[in-house]
């Protein structure tokens, strides 16, 4: 459907969704071991934190979650944080659907499942240089998934005898959003929108708690990039070397 | 907890969490959307990693102020110009985590 380029045999498949996957991998181990970790210091069985991970798959609630569960916060004050920290979702989803036209609704309805800031980061440069398809992003997905669930898990069986921190593990997801964010100033008016959302994302997150900078700034940001566009196509037409 | 009451609440934020990642696709994807929606949408990837990226590395946590001196931000400005130059993600992560690793080491 998206491009006949990417070869449909699943071995393929298989390994490009893999190969893809690592930086992902690798940078989910350090925090899933982590939240393993508290999670199981706040009374949580191997079992529960598992539970948690399949059912929700988003790092950051599930770290408000179990914060929450300590302080003793009901269910519906959690459910109602988590739908707020995860609301950046919309935005993601909503950019990547340009890449799924026509795809069938059940394959929609899983995907969607496995939308998280990387796999959207990483599929959608993926999708956008060519020879990627869904059924790679779909494996992204889920091999990242499956290594998030892991890592929790493990955290919660004892993760406290891992040492923490080893060769700057911690820093991988930074160093590959980075990268990613690289091949997103494809022009000036990228570098543009990037430096709004940027400047706006800080601004506000210092005065205001939570996460709802994240969204607020990108739309802000792309907002004012679309007039820019509008306004003074000159700078819009100017493209970078790629 | 009870747990009953434990797996009502991994339900619940499974069903928050799930429907805006689902929403989008399964409206937007059906359809022909119009040329400023696209050219929306288009510029949001870049404005949604530096709204993630650039608040993590120049703020302090909890509450949040501004730092401009930390291992993020000193190690993110070599691996940014890094990635400029060779594009290459494998190689942006491995420096990344090396040099993170060595300021760990150095700078404490």
């Amino acid at each position: 459907m998206t491009n006949n380029a990417a070869t449909t045999d699943r071995t393929s498949i298989l390994k490009d969704g893999i190969r893809a996957a690592w930086p992902i991998c690798l940078g989910y181990v350090p925090i899933g071991l982590a939240f393993g970790v508290l999670a199981q210091k706040a009374g949580l069985s191997p079992l529960a934190i598992g539970l948690m991970s399949v059912l929700v798959f988003a790092g950051s609630s599930q770290f408000i979650a179990v914060a929450m569960l300590g302080t003793g916060s009901g269910i519906a004050a959690i459910v109602a944080t988590a739908f707020t920290v995860n609301l950046r979702h919309l935005l993601m989803s909503s950019a990547i659907s340009v890449y799924l036209k026509g795809l069938h609704k059940r394959w929609l309805a899983l995907f969607a499942y496995g939308i998280t800031d990387e796999s959207f980061a990483l599929n959608l440069v993926r999708f956008r240089e060519g020879n990627w398809d869904w059924r790679r992003a779909l494996t992204v997905n889920h091999v990242t998934n499956a290594f998030w669930v892991a890592s929790t898990i493990i955290g919660g069986l004892g993760g406290a005898f891992i040492p923490a921190h080893a060769f700057g593990i911690d820093y991988a997801l930074m160093g590959m959003f980075l990268c990613l964010l690289v091949y997103q100033l494809r022009g000036r008016l990228y570098v543009l929108t990037g430096l709004i959302a940027g400047a706006t994302a800080v601004v506000l997150s210092v005065l205001i708690p939570g996460n709802s900078y994240i969204v607020t700034a990108s739309v802000i940001a792309a907002t004012a990039g679309l007039y820019i566009r509008r306004r003074w196509p000159q700078i819009a037409r100017q493209r970078g070397s790629r | 907890m009870m747990a009953t009451d434990y797996i009502l609440l991994c339900l619940g934020m499974g069903i928050v969490t799930y429907v805006p990642r689902w929403a989008p696709l399964f409206v937007l994807s059906q359809r022909t959307l119009p040329r400023w929606l696209e050219d929306w949408l288009d510029l949001i990837p870049a404005a949604i990693l530096s709204a993630l990226i650039l608040p993590s590395l120049v703020t302090a946590s909890e509450p949040r102020q501004l730092s401009l001196w930390n291992n993020d931000l000193l190690v993110a400005v070599p691996v940014f110009l890094f990635a400029l130059r060779t594009r290459s993600l494998g190689g942006t992560v491995v420096l990344g985590m090396a040099l993170y690793w060595l300021a760990g080491k150095f700078l404490g």
